[in-house]
C-alpha cells in the first residue's frame, strides 16, 4: 500500500466518514463532555488511546480466535467483554506506571466502556475487511477525527454560554442544532479522495 | 397490584421519562437510523425485544446476580439477546439489517437498555420489568418514528414509502443528510421541553389559585 493510498485513508476517516458527523458514533460522550475545552480534549485524548487499543486487541481476537473456531458471530460478545476489562486494565496499569496520564485520563477511562465509538470501530474495521495495519490506521484516525469534532464544538458551546436562549432550547437541543450547523460543514468534505 | 400503578409505569416511559426526547439516553441510533419511517420502526422493534428479554432475565436473576458482578452480568444477558436480533435480522429482513448496519449489534451499549436493567430490572419483579421494558421500548421507538417521520417527509417526500404530495416535488436533501439529523432532533427535544414547560406553569398558576380561593374564604 504506498503513501498516497494510507494519508487518503487516515485523511477520509477524520473528514470524510466522521465518527461524529457521518457515522454518529460516540453521540453520548460528545454531548457529555464537550462544556469545555479542557474536559473536552482530555476525552478526545482517551478515547483515542482506548480506540487504537482495542482494535489492536480485537482484531487478532476476530481473526486468530473466532474465525478458527467458527465463532464468529460472538464478535458483539466477544468484543464488549474484552473492551470492558481493557478499559479496567488501562485504568489500573496506567495508575501504577504513569500517575500523570492517569490523573489527565483517568475521570474519562470509566465512560468510555459505553461509548458506542470503541465497539462501533472495531465492528467497523472487522467489517470493512481491513487488514491488520490499515485497521490501526482506521482507529487511529476515526479517534483523531473525534477529537476534531469534540473540540470543535467545545470551543463553540463556550461561548454559546454567554448567549440568550429562548428556555426551551437551553443545553441539549441547542447543542445539537449546532452539531447540526457543523456537520453541514463537513459534508463539505464529501468526496474528498472518493 | 393496582391498575394505576401498572399503566403508570408503562406511560413513563412513553412521554414523562421517554428515554430519548426527556431523559437524552441512547442518541446515537435515533441520529443515525431515521432517514426513513421504516428504519425507525426496525431499530425500535429491535432495541424493545433486546430491553423486553434482558428485563425479564436480569429480574428473574436478580437474587442470584452478586452486586459486585452485576454490569458485567447484564451486559453479558444483553450481548446475548442482541446477537440473536443480529442472526435474525440477517437471516429474515436482509434489507432491513443492512440500512441498520453496525448499530444493530451496538444495541448492547445502548444506554437506555444497560439503564433500564441497573434501574429497575435489578430491584422489581417480573411482571413489573416487563411492563417497564415495554413502556421504554414503545417511548423510545416513538422517538425514532418522529424523528423518522419529519426526515423522510421532509428529505425524500414520502412517509413509510407513501407519497406526501406537497414535499414530493422538491425534497430537502439536506433532512436525509447528517445535519438534517441532528437539527431535527435537537428541534423536537426543544418542542418537548417547551410543552413541559407550558404544563408546569399551568400547574403552578392553578395550584396559585387554588390557594388565593382558600384565602379568600377564610
Amino acid at each position: 500500500m504506498g503513501v498516497a493510498e494510507i494519508l487518503m485513508l487516515v485523511l477520509g476517516a477524520i473528514l470524510v466518514n466522521n465518527v461524529i458527523f457521518q457515522q454518529f458514533l460516540g453521540i453520548c460522550p460528545y454531548l457529555g463532555v464537550s462544556k469545555k475545552l479542557d474536559t473536552a480534549l482530555g476525552m478526545g485524548f482517551a478515547v483515542t488511546f482506548v480506540m487504537t487499543l482495542a482494535v489492536a486487541v480485537t482484531w487478532p481476537i476476530y481473526h486468530l480466535v473466532l474465525v478458527p473456531l467458527d465463532l464468529g458471530y460472538l464478535r458483539t460478545l466477544a468484543f464488549i467483554l474484552v473492551i470492558a476489562s481493557l478499559v479496567q486494565l488501562v485504568e489500573i496499569v496506567l495508575r501504577k506506571v504513569a500517575k500523570g496520564l492517569f490523573d489527565a485520563l483517568g475521570i474519562y477511562l470509566p465512560l468510555i466502556t459505553t461509548n458506542c465509538a470503541i465497539l462501533g470501530v472495531a465492528l467497523l474495521a472487522i467489517q470493512n475487511e481491513y487488514n491488520y495495519p490499515v485497521a490501526l490506521l482506521f482507529a487511529f484516525g476515526s479517534a483523531i477525527g473525534f477529537i476534531l469534532a469534540i473540540v470543535i464544538f467545545a470551543g463553540i458551546r463556550e461561548r454559546m454560554e454567554l448567549m440568550e436562549v429562548p428556555k426551551a432550547m437551553e443545553g441539549v437541543p441547542i447543542a445539537l442544532v449546532i452539531a447540526g450547523i457543523v456537520a453541514m460543514a463537513f459534508q463539505g468534505f464529501a468526496g474528498l479522495g472518493g | 397490584m393496582a391498575t394505576s400503578s401498572v399503566s403508570a409505569e408503562f406511560m413513563k416511559g412513553i412521554w414523562k421519562d421517554n428515554p430519548v426526547l426527556r431523559l437524552l439516553l441512547g442518541l446515537c441510533p435515533v441520529l443515525a437510523v431515521t432517514t426513513s419511517v421504516e428504519n425507525g420502526l426496525g431499530m425500535g422493534a429491535a432495541a424493545t425485544f433486546v430491553l423486553l428479554c434482558s428485563n425479564i432475565v436480569v429480574s428473574l436473576l436478580r437474587k442470584i446476580i452478586p452486586p459486585r458482578m452485576r454490569i458485567p452480568c447484564f451486559i453479558v444477558v444483553i450481548a446475548a439477546f442482541v446477537t440473536i436480533v443480529d442472526l435474525v435480522l440477517q437471516g429474515f429482513f436482509f434489507e432491513l439489517s443492512k440500512s441498520l448496519g453496525v448499530f444493530v449489534p451496538l444495541i448492547v451499549v445502548n444506554c437506555i437498555i444497560l439503564g433500564r436493567a441497573e434501574a429497575f430490572a435489578s430491584k422489581n419483579g417480573i411482571f413489573m420489568s416487563m411492563i417497564d421494558a415495554l413502556g421504554m421500548g414503545i417511548g423510545f421507538t416513538f422517538a425514532l418514528v418522529a424523528v423518522g417521520t419529519v426526515r423522510e417527509i421532509l428529505g425524500n417526500g414520502t412517509w413509510l414509502g407513501f407519497p406526501v404530495p406537497p414535499f414530493t416535488a422538491h425534497p430537502w436533501i439536506i433532512m436525509i443528510l447528517p445535519p438534517g439529523a441532528f437539527i431535527t432532533l435537537g428541534l423536537l427535544i426543544a418542542g418537548m421541553n417547551a410543552i413541559t414547560q407550558r404544563q408546569e406553569e399551568l400547574r403552578k398558576s392553578r395550584e396559585r389559585e387554588a390557594r388565593l380561593a382558600k384565602g379568600g374564604a377564610a
